[in-house]
């Protein structure tokens, strides 16, 4: 069986049937943060606690990756093979707008307030055939 | 000359220089400090001359960049390597989605994009020392290759080569070494806030707090003693067209959404009411990171002068303004005067 995992650990749960991005929540303030940090951004308290924020947003803002990026951008594409992704924040129920890639339909644009769900997917496979595993959102399916 | 500080990010450090101008023993002092490494080393003069510590020195910048966007190491951000490598470590996305949200909450359109550019490749047809100095159509601009929706192509400025240097003394001296010098009002560097939109951020707070560049922007029109309404003549950071149209605001001269109306009637044109990049900007003179910030403020010493020839604002402007923002989320302004 192919090995599975993710590009870093503590970035959402896995393996899990439902998976949810993992952020930190401040003991104190109570705000949150994407990755989990030990310390909070906004009142500077030490106090931080690991939080599932979610695994389903809405669009707070989009753009589309027309070029592929430049070291240190590292997946399987060639120049060749390369097509253009969506890179939005999506707003989470846990209180945080969270960057990820979108995965949009071809051709498709995104639009600001659309409901999106999260998927955890193979990024990029490694020589010896690991699969390494990303966030990403997808258009909520009714 | 007493000091000197200097900046660059890729064309090796700035105090590398004094092997081919002559060794002194000064104090040679780089900075470095993203996109806004030029207002920073020129912050870092004014702060030593008002200190007492010196009275004359030299403000230096330089850059040579490879071809193609930025591409940051997350590491030197503070970042992890996944950030990098799943493709969200570039600055052009960022400025994509701030302009992106900005248009969204205050009804800017395209036109306007395409209006900035227009203007900054004329204005760099008109100056000498600019890198692109061909002006180009609106439909040129509207029709060029979308890099990162909604910025098109000649709405990004890109990574160049050039060089800047500015001379600074106390102001009770300077007559001393020129019969028409320029003042230093304010300068202010100012960094981002919990709940600023920023580049290079993996996640954003809910709560929205004002951007580096307008607590920057306050804090240099407050020591100037002086408004927004002062000003003749300005150089906002216009690392893509929508940056611009945020920075009118942020910096304070117009409401947000008033860009749309302002850049319809050409108000940001050399002969407008808020002539803006004379010179072209960063769109027609390339981002070379560590010269951009003191090529703003040497525009300004020219148009203040009454040496801009083509470019040359009306009307004798006496009063200049200029704006840098940087990674990850830095500002510095300065305000000059005669
Ligand atoms: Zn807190």
């Amino acid at each position: 069986m192919t090995q599975q995992i993710p590009i870093q650990d503590g970035l959402f749960t896995w393996p899990s049937a439902q998976p949810e991005l993992l952020g930190s929540r401040c003991d104190h303030c109570g705000e949150a943060s994407f990755p989990s940090q030990p310390d909070c951004r906004n009142c500077g308290s030490r106090e931080t606690s690991v939080v599932p924020i979610g695994s389903r947003g809405t669009l707070w803002t989009w753009t589309i990756q027309s070029f592929m990026p430049k070291d240190p951008y590292r997946s399987d594409e060639t120049p060749e093979t390369f097509t253009p992704y969506g890179v939005g924040y999506v707003e989470m129920p846990g209180g945080v707008r969270v960057e990820s890639r979108l995965q949009l339909p071809e051709g498709e644009k995104p639009e600001i307030g659309m409901s999106l769900d999260l998927v955890i997917e193979p990024f990029r496979t490694e020589e010896d055939g690991t699969q390494i595993m990303m966030f990403s959102f997808k258009p909520t399916e009714e | 000359m007493q000091f000197a500080y200097g900046g660059s990010q890729d064309a090796g450090n700035a105090d590398a220089l004094v092997n081919e101008l002559g060794l002194t023993g000064l104090q040679f002092t780089n900075i470095w400090n993203g996109c806004a490494t030029g207002g920073s080393s020129l912050n870092a003069a004014y702060t030593a001359i008002k200190s007492g510590e010196y009275d004359l020195g030299v403000v230096v910048g330089f850059d040579k960049h490879p071809r193609g966007a930025f591409n940051p190491k997350p590491a030197e951000w503070g970042l992890d390597d996944w950030y990098g490598e799943a493709g969200m470590m570039l600055t052009t996305q960022f400025f994509a989605m701030k302009t992106q949200r900005y248009m969204h909450d205050h009804g800017i359109t395209n036109d306007a994009l395409v209006r900035v550019a227009e203007k900054a490749f004329h204005n760099g047809s008109l100056t000498p020392t600019a890198w692109r100095r061909q002006a180009l159509s609106y439909d040129e601009i509207a029709s060029s290759m979308m890099v990162s929706d909604p910025l098109r192509k000649y709405m990004f400025c890109s990574p160049a080569e050039g060089g800047a240097a500015l001379i600074l003394c106390d102001a009770k001296i300077a007559k001393r070494y020129t019969s028409n010098p320029i003042y230093l009002s304010a300068a202010a560097v100012r960094t981002r806030h919990y709940g600023s939109f920023e580049v290079f951020s993996p996640s954003q707070p809910m709560q929205v707090a004002d951007a580096p560049t307008v607590t920057a922007s306050k804090a240099a029109f407050e020591l100037a003693g002086l408004g927004p309404e002062d000003i003749d003549v300005l150089q906002l950071q216009d690392t893509d067209s929508g940056t611009e149209i945020i920075h009118m605001a942020e910096n304070g001269f117009c409401e947000h959404g008033d860009q749309e109306k302002l850049l319809r009637d050409g108000a940001t044109r050399i002969d407008g009411s808020l002539p803006i990049n004379t010179d072209g900007g960063c769109l027609a003179n390339g981002e070379p990171v560590g010269a951009s910030g003191l090529r703003q403020v040497h525009e300004i010493c020219v148009q203040l002068r009454g040496d801009g020839g083509a470019r040359q604002v009306p009307g004798n402007p006496k009063v200049g303004y200029t704006h840098v923002y940087g990674a990850p989320g830095i500002s510095g302004v300065n305000i000059l005067t005669v």
